[in-house]
């Protein structure tokens, strides 16, 4: 599947389960600061994105917390003072490898809005090629 | 009052679907004011009905230890009124399911019990449920699994489900 083909059905998967328009729908678009993406809107995109992705001999499993990282601000070797520690956020680039750090400024009250529209559909690509390596 | 809006589980598939009936009654105190001389079931307690029906399902699947909370109500078509003298069929069908949640889709079929009269199809409601504990986000909720409780206990007994937690 092309950059451009997955880039399309995400924006179908967003716009039903955010019920926002085409045209808010960009690469650097926020989930929850941009689009109004609340946390359980989260697990409808990602099981709108598992069957969209899935095909009979190729299952299309998110795992809970593969997408966003779970318990950060509970861990106090990641977290000090409302900010991500080097350790928290060598850990978060590690793990989110779909998202775009640049300009982060490590605020923990920010980490929510690095889901973008561009990195959900990294993330549907790294794990689209991982698959079929 | 108990806050049941189904009256009886009518077929269990155990994760593929559950169909439950609601006797529209003009017993129902809310219709007399909704609306006064034209009682009509509000949509927002079919939505509640098709919520009970779908949470069953998703609830049953792990013996009713989770508690599953409506989330959103992802999608509702309803193209007709029911009134007193009807009666409503909820089929709830499983969507997918995982720890953290699961969705659910629904149909909403009427029948106005006149002679001759059949099924029909009159709306669709897609849900989204939460798996609380999975979900808590900070919050603190109590052990015992108030989603499934006294509410639910004759319905679900009545039917042959016996969840472990109520």
């Amino acid at each position: 599947m092309t950059h451009d083909e997955i880039q399309a059905k995400v924006a179908e998967v967003l716009e039903a389960a955010l019920g926002c328009d085409e045209d808010e729908i960009v690469a650097d678009a926020s989930l929850t600061a941009d689009l109004g993406a609340e946390s359980i809107d989260f697990l409808d995109i990602v099981f709108q994105l598992e069957k969209t992705f899935s095909t009979p001999d190729a299952p299309f499993k998110i795992d809970q917390g593969e997408l966003f990282p779970e318990g950060i601000l509970d861990n106090a070797d990641w977290v000090k003072d409302g900010s991500l520690t080097d350790t928290g956020l060598a850990m978060l680039t590690e793990r989110m490898p779909h998202v775009n750090f640049e300009g982060f400024d490590g605020s923990v009250s920010k980490v929510g809005d690095l889901i973008t529209v561009a990195a959900l559909v990294n993330f549907v690509e790294i794990k689209l090629n991982a698959t079929a390596a | 009052m108990r806050w049941m809006w189904i009256d009886r589980i009518v077929e269990h598939e155990p994760g593929v679907r559950l169909v439950a009936v609601k006797n529209v009654s003009l017993a129902e105190e809310h219709l007399h004011d909704h609306f006064p001389g034209n009682p009509i079931m509000p949509a927002a307690l079919i939505i509640e009905g098709v919520a009970q029906t779908s949470g069953i399902m998703v609830g049953a699947i792990n013996n009713f230890k989770e508690k599953v909370l409506l989330a959103k109500v992802a999608k509702v078509e309803l193209d007709r009124d029911a009134q007193p003298g009807d009666t409503l069929r909820y089929t709830a069908t499983l969507d997918r399911i995982d720890d953290a949640g699961a969705s659910t889709m629904a149909q909403v079929h009427l029948r106005n019990n006149e002679d001759g009269d059949d099924w029909q199809l009159i709306g669709e409601v897609d849900l989204l449920f939460s798996h609380a504990d999975q979900n808590m986000s900070g919050l603190d909720l109590p052990e015992e699994n108030f989603v499934f409780g006294d509410n639910f206990r004759e319905i679900l007994s009545a039917s042959g489900l016996r969840p472990e937690t109520v």
